[in-house]
């Protein structure tokens, strides 16, 4: 039972669905929230952005139930709510899609919609109820969804469509969306975009949090900026740009596109022929890719999360062994001559992996200790029997100044660090030892725009000295930016490639999608 | 989300240890009480009875001996991501290791030969009985939780037989062997003392005492200043990550394990060549066990593992003190505070963190303006 837009308008007048006064809120010496003050009117769509850390999550979670405010309040359509828990926000209309789903994986769609507003104990009664309801909001609302089929079957564009019906089904006026297009193709975003717009005219309040300035353009009505914790901006989308918005995210004047004179490609220096990497299940993941990485080129994978780039990065840096095929480097077969992580640091082989905080750093060792994961056998870091502790710390120094790593403080704890300063020292770690080959895993995931204006700036500049990158990222406009040659993934197998001059999102997204290059 | 449950190193070290503890003791005297004795005066026996004399001081450290080895060597496999729960197994045949080097030696050659053969014997035994879980986890992902526990009882069960059909001094009814040779008597802390003139109380406190605090530093020096510490820790904390460096988790496990019994199986140079000086049957008496207790209470830190050892010790001493003082209070009743500290310092160890850092905000909010 969702009222229709008539209804919501009769019984809240012109009251905004959600209004914050005043939120504040610390975590201990970090000042989260500075009095934020924020109003989201019924029938719209509102943006909420900033960099990392500028605290647009805590101001969803404390929305959402998950903080609790020092100080200030929250009304929902002109009502001061009190909201303790997640069940409160529920109960107050407020539903929220994070970015990472919470659905039961193994669950149909009706169960997942089900879960934890079952009524009574019978559960068939439950799932007969909500068939009836969800088939008619399903109907309203466009929201297309196999009700009886396993979620970790649907494609991810449809699992977020069931956790916005999810939302729905528990009566939300107000729905948050967190990064929602982090793991959309462009085709699927634009799928999404047109289901909010069908939300707003049905007078609900879509809040969509998001760092991509495109989207923001694409699809709000109004957008509210936020830096440091406090608010620094809230502007009608019309009136703004893109531009605009970036400076108030970083505060200063940022470059958008990344400045790069034209790729003068030199000799291939890895070469990978017939590559093939099957998962635990034996289901290959990677199928049959061959390509030639150049010195002084960039090449991009780019790919909807799943298609194989994961597990083609992780082959090539010999953390997973390939099932057939030849990865050749320096005159070696990593594969036939079985090279792990540690050899392949030796030939000149570097990698910034794609998920830093699972892979990339230890989270609970110093800045020092992370500084030299991969390179702790290095010659300068021991001393005699011992690690060299004076040297580990000089050389973090060195490197946290060079890439302007805040603070630069080696002892502090690496989960103390913002995103981009994590990747920042990630980054400095794997070029410090002058590789010829950078393998790059979503190189500003988690980043701040100022940081990702460094990193770029750094990634070509390694190029210009005759490198050769790889980079694999979900982020298709810093591929379009970034890459001199693009690969685009598809299923495990390579769908096209482009050159850069070739390429342009469409095209991209539509390969993506599993549409060959001949019929594009 | 954590954010108020965190504390200042200082409250997390030092307080949060000694509320939980004192939680304990508490408890303890509530069973005192319920037992008809009075707590306070309790409480005094056990202080007296472990701290209060030479005598007390000296059986106090003797215990505290065995628990720092277990404890140490539960810190080391907890190091490397591994909850090692067979400390009390590998202490057993790692004793059997240092009592058959004993056995062989003792008669023939000085302490000087003898004491660096025991210590190979009991690491080695200790090393072996832990290799096998070790490699089981490794290379099969058998939980390392349920063998070692298991292989408590098959250290037990071998023993047992060992000490009734084969290592049996032929003749006698209780199932042990013959007495040590003197040359595998580990020096006591009386004589030695005596030597440059100091008089202290006889008690089993040996030279083993001095082993186990080398090897605290030894286990410090080898997990935060060594590579292969850092490899430990590296793989303990985050096993993608330690792929990513070309770190070997299977290979972190078999060794840290190794290492983790062959401290644990140290016990016996204490327990064996320093005290009982001949193999019987339980010698480690459940010291592999405190040993969880010790390392989780020490923060797997050698320091705190020393700490943490001497209070056990000093449990374990004052305990037998009480009963023997105390008529109403038996051994049992030393095993329920034991398990109490256990229970406070160990399971329930968050549950004042929480008001404690509600507590000790204000403190924080106070230099907030100024930060």
């Amino acid at each position: 039972m969702c009222p229709p837009a008539t209804d919501s308008t009769v019984t809240g007048g012109t009251a905004p669905a959600l209004e914050l006064r005043g939120i504040d809120k610390r975590f201990g010496t970090v000042h989260a929230n500075r009095g934020i003050s924020l109003s989201v009117a019924r029938g719209s769509v509102h943006g909420l952005i900033g960099e990392n850390g500028a605290g647009k999550s805590t101001l969803m979670n404390i929305v959402y139930g998950f903080h609790q405010p020092d100080v200030g309040e929250i009304l929902v359509g002109g009502r001061r709510v009190h909201i303790a828990a997640p069940h409160d926000a529920i109960a107050a209309g407020i539903g929220m899609v994070h970015q990472h789903f919470m659905l039961v994986e193994n669950f149909t769609v009706l169960e997942n919609v089900v879960l934890g507003v079952e009524q009574g104990a019978v559960l068939a009664r439950s799932l007969a109820h909500a068939r009836g309801e969800l088939e008619k909001l399903a109907r309203d609302y466009g929201l297309d969804v196999p009700l009886d089929t396993v979620v970790s079957e649907l494609p991810v564009g449809v699992q977020q469509r069931v956790e916005i019906l999810k939302a729905l089904y528990r009566r939300a006026e107000i729905l948050i969306l967190d990064e929602p297009t982090a793991v959309l193709t462009p085709q699927e975003a634009d799928a999404l975009f047109k289901m909010l717009g069908r939300l707003r005219a049905e007078g609900k309040a879509v809040i969509l949090v998001t760092h991509k300035l495109r989207e923001i353009m694409a699809v709000t009505d109004r957008v509210t900026v936020m830096r440091q914790g406090a608010v620094v901006g809230e502007v009608a989308t019309r009136d703004t740009s893109p531009r605009e918005l970036a400076e108030k995210m970083v505060g200063r004047a940022v470059l958008l596109r990344v400045e790069k004179a034209p790729a003068k490609p030199g000799e291939p220096l890895l070469a990978v022929r017939d590559l093939e990497v099957r998962d635990r299940l034996g289901v290959a993941r990677v199928k049959g890719v061959s390509f030639d990485l150049r010195a002084g080129e960039i090449v991009g994978v780019a790919g909807v999360s799943g298609n194989g780039q994961s597990e083609l990065l992780e082959a090539l840096a010999g953390i997973r062994a390939p099932a057939r095929g030849a990865i050749t480097l320096g005159g070696h077969d990593l594969v036939a001559q079985n090279f792990g992580p540690r050899e392949r640091r030796r030939l000149g082989l570097a990698h910034v992996p794609e998920d830093r905080l699972r892979m990339g750093v230890v989270t609970k060792f110093s800045a020092e200790d992370n500084a030299i994961l991969g390179y702790q056998d290095r010659a300068d870091y021991q001393r005699g029997p011992l690690l060299n502790r004076a040297s580990i710390r000089a050389d973090c120094e060195k490197k946290m100044t060079a890439h302007d790593v805040r603070p630069a403080l080696p002892l502090l704890r690496i989960s103390a660090f913002s995103g981009g300063n994590q990747q920042k020292l990630v980054l400095a770690r794997e070029i410090d030892c002058d590789p010829q080959v950078l393998l790059i895993g979503q190189p500003t995931r988690g980043v701040d725009i100022g940081a990702i204006e460094f990193i770029h700036k750094k990634l070509v500049a390694l190029r210009d000295a005759g490198k050769a990158l790889l980079i694999v990222s979900v982020e298709l406009e810093e591929i379009l930016g970034l890459a001199d040659r693009i690969l685009v993934m598809n299923n495990g197998e390579i769908v096209g490639e482009l050159a850069r001059a070739d390429a342009n999102e469409e095209k991209i997204g539509l390969m993506m999608a599993g549409v060959k290059e001949a019929h594009a | 989300m954590s954010a108020p449950r965190k504390l200042p190193r200082w409250a997390e070290l030092g307080l949060l240890p000694l509320v939980n503890l004192l939680a304990a003791l508490i408890l303890s005297g509530v069973v005192v009480k319920i037992l008809g004795e009075s707590p306070w005066a309790a409480c005094k026996l056990m202080l007296a009875g472990s701290l209060g004399t030479q005598d007390g001081i000296g059986y106090t450290l003797y215990y505290a001996t065995n628990f720092m080895f277990t404890g140490l060597a539960v810190a080391v496999a907890y190091h490397a991501g591994l909850f090692n729960i067979g400390g009390e197994g590998q202490a057993y045949i790692g004793g059997l290791g240092s009592g058959l080097v004993a056995l062989w030696l003792g008669d023939r050659a000085p302490f000087a030969v003898v004491l660096p053969c025991a210590i190979l014997g009991s690491a080695s035994f200790g090393a072996a009985w832990a290799f096998i879980p070790a490699w089981l986890q490794a290379r099969r992902g058998s939980h390392i939780v349920i063998t070692t526990i298991m292989f408590n009882f098959i250290g037990a069960a071998l023993m047992t037989y060992l000490l009734v059909n084969v290592l049996i001094k032929p003749g006698q009814q209780s199932p042990e062997t013959r007495e040590f040779g003197a040359g595998a008597f580990m020096p006591l802390a009386s004589d030695v003392l005596a030597k440059v003139g100091i008089t202290f109380a006889a008690t089993p406190l040996n030279f083993a005492f001095v082993l186990a605090l080398l090897a605290a530093v030894l286990v410090w020096v080898l997990v935060w200043r060594t590579r292969w510490g850092y490899a430990i820790r590296v793989a303990g904390q985050n096993q993608s990550a330690a792929v990513y460096a070309g770190i070997s988790p299977p290979r972190i496990i078999v060794q840290a394990m190794l290492l983790s019994g062959a401290l644990a199986g140290c016990l016996g140079l204490n327990e064996l060549l320093g005290a009982q000086h001949r193999i019987l049957i339980d010698c480690p008496g459940g010291a592999g066990f405190v040993g969880i207790a010790v390392a989780l209470m020490g923060r797997n830190h050698p320091v705190g593992i020393f700490l943490a050892a001497v209070l056990f010790g000093a449990l374990a001493q004052g305990g037998s003190q009480l009963s023997f003082d105390m008529p109403k209070i038996n051994r049992d009743m030393v095993v329920v505070i034991q398990g109490l500290v256990i229970l406070f310092c160990g399971a329930l160890e968050n549950m004042f963190r929480v008001p404690l850092a509600a507590m000790l905000s204000p403190f924080a909010k106070k230099q907030k303006p100024a930060a």
